[in-house]
């Protein structure tokens, strides 16, 4: 039951911006010419990327924007084709054989990419047929997934006239019409209010329990947290770390993050925050920051307090962060996930 | 191959384009519909045109049509989904290759260039009024090159739809549909073109003029045009030649 997926060193360089981007066609605007020999273009969108996801799973891909997320998920849903490396759904090398892929998989993009041609419910029918079900079994499915995602009275309208929140469902419930085993999910929750952001997780958790594999990408930190079994977080197309969301945070060293700013920072002031107890680890940022990973977090504030007076310093500004996968991140890349 | 995925992709062509019908044949049929009505009855009648010019343009109202539609019907929704929203994505998804999504594309274009050609001749015939002298003795050859017609026309539009963007549409129709009508041999036999003799034998790398010059020597064969045999020749390697770029460019496009 269930199906997994593995990736082999999947590396890929796009030569050219990917086709989203493009808009398409010749032009005859051209941006500014710069002299010498032509810059080519190349972005490493991934470099050297395996990992394993278990059959049954749910599994995240946490980074932030451009980090290679959704070239990962292009490359195991047949539409972004690796520059180098290989991807398995179970057995099967999705470049391979991509129609036998295609039919282990339901894709839920991005953006919503509706048929804009066609009924919320012809969108759901079409997309049933396209896998070879037959009429009734379609009609079937097609009212039992309107009906579960509260679209049943707008079913024979046509999608562009829908909130993003309701185009996103109807892409949802699209990717579950044929059933698949494994359900790709990039960015399900980007621009949804909190109440369909619970009846998104609450739907993928349901659909995780028939055995199905599910696979999303994110960069909100409780989604990672409170959905994901196990994940991986990318930065710059490379993982930086992989383990369940406890693993993960157990490897922060100390566990608390304090980000402390001063109006100065002399050396003298980092040596006595590196003397202070708990304190695993301290990190001087731009314009006067400190980060100062440590076994507790308020407890240390007094004595934070105290050791800048000594060195001539001032604390002006406090954040404690609790251990979680922001800290995390934070600490394998010195930024933010929203940066 | 997967012709259930085959069949359901055509279906969903066919879904729009029904929804789509009366708006569709407006676009495509109304503009040579009126052409027709004032070259084929205003001026004819009128004597400042011959008679036998009615026979004469009819293929070429009927070549235009077909090739303006089947351009039309497969370019501009491919156009349209490959942009930012990319709508075709779900059928890219579908299990089978993708090459077969724009074949499909290719054949629903045919269709409709095809009911274009079906709906144009007669109701052109019927706007021109009495006067017209069709041959329906070489039905073999006419559909032959009907059929030729609407291959070209798909796989045209294949290969522009995937060529250009949304904000080059109207671009298209200026630099290549519109010289392209013009120098088609559509409202003239190519004959016509002699006295100007660069022309003509430039407008020959137009392939619409075989298109309108194979109708014509089909439905009314006493007239001057290109050999039959030459016509079906070079539009059979423009119909493949333009399909193997139209596939090529709509691979390049559909993947990443």
């Amino acid at each position: 039951m269930g199906v997994g997926i593995r990736t082999d060193k999947l590396r890929k360089v796009y030569d050219a911006p990917p086709p989203a981007a493009r808009g398409g066609g010749f032009g005859f605007a051209s941006g500014p010419k710069e002299k010498g020999p032509k810059k080519k273009f190349e972005i490493v969108a991934l470099d050297d990327v395996s990992f394993e996801i278990r059959p049954g799973e749910i599994f995240g891909l946490l980074g932030p924007n451009g980090a290679g997320k959704s070239t990962t998920i292009g490359i195991l849903t047949t539409r972004t084709m690796p520059t180098a490396g290989r991807a398995f759904l179970g057995d099967l090398d999705v470049w391979q054989d991509q129609v036998r892929a295609k039919r282990l998989i339901g894709v839920v993009p991005q953006r919503p990419n509706l048929d804009f041609m066609l009924t919320a419910r012809e969108v759901l029918t079409f997309h049933g047929a396209y896998f070879g079900q037959g009429s009734k079994e379609r009609e079937r499915r097609a009212d039992e997934l309107l009906e579960r995602f509260k679209l049943t009275d707008r079913a024979n309208q046509m999608p562009r006239t829908f909130s993003g929140g309701m185009m996103q469902r109807l892409s949802i419930a699209r990717a579950m019409m044929h059933d698949p085993e494994v359900l790709f999910l990039d960015e399900p929750s980007a621009g949804l209010d909190p109440q369909t952001r619970l009846l998104l997780w609450e739907i993928i958790r349901d659909y995780n329990k028939s055995g199905k594999t599910i696979v999303l990408t994110t960069h909100y930190m409780d989604e990672a947290d409170s959905l994901c079994e196990r994940l991986v977080i990318i930065d710059h197309g490379k993982i930086i770390a992989q383990g369940t969301p406890k693993e993960l945070k157990a490897s922060i060293p100390g566990g608390y993050l304090l980000r402390l700013r001063f109006n100065q920072t002399p050396e003298s002031l980092l040596d006595a925050l590196r003397a202070l107890p708990t304190v695993t680890e301290v990190r001087a940022t731009e314009n006067a920051g400190v980060d100062v990973y440590a076994g507790s977090g308020g407890e240390l504030i007094g004595p934070i307090v105290t050791s800048a007076q000594a060195a001539g310093a001032e604390l002006q500004d406090v954040h404690i962060a609790e251990p979680s996968l922001e800290t995390l991140f934070l600490h394998h890349t010195g930024r933010s996930l929203r940066d | 191959m997967n012709w259930k995925t085959f069949y359901a992709l055509l279906s969903r062509d066919g879904h729009v384009a029904r929804r789509n019908l009366i708006p569709m044949l407006l676009q495509n049929l109304l503009q040579p519909i009126l052409f027709t009505f004032v070259f084929g009855r205003v001026l004819t009648t009128s004597g400042m045109m011959p008679q036998s010019y009615k026979s004469m343009l009819l293929p070429g109202i009927m070549a235009i049509s077909m090739v303006m539609s089947g351009v039309w019907a497969v370019a501009m929704p491919l156009i349209s989904e490959f942009q930012f929203t990319r709508e075709i994505e779900d059928r890219l998804l579908a299990p089978i290759e993708i090459g077969w999504l724009a074949v499909e594309k290719v054949v629903a274009g045919m269709i409709q260039a095809t009911v274009a050609g079906l709906v144009v001749l007669p109701s052109a015939w019927l706007v021109m009024g009495s006067g017209v002298n069709l041959d329906l003795g070489h039905m073999v050859e006419f559909l032959l090159i009907a059929l030729l017609v609407a291959l070209f026309s798909a796989s045209g539009g294949l290969a522009l739809g995937c060529s250009i963007g949304q904000t080059q549409v109207g671009l298209m129709f200026s630099l290549v549909l519109a010289p392209m009508m013009m120098f088609g041999c559509a409202y003239y036999p190519w004959q016509a073109l002699s006295p100007f003799p660069v022309l003509k034998y430039a407008v020959l790398v137009n392939p619409l003029v075989y298109a309108s010059e194979g109708l014509r020597g089909a439905l009314v064969p006493s007239a001057p045009h290109i050999d039959t045999i030459i016509v079906i020749a070079v539009l059979a390697v423009t119909d493949f030649a333009l399909l193997f770029l139209g596939l090529k460019k709509f691979n390049g496009k559909a993947l990443s």
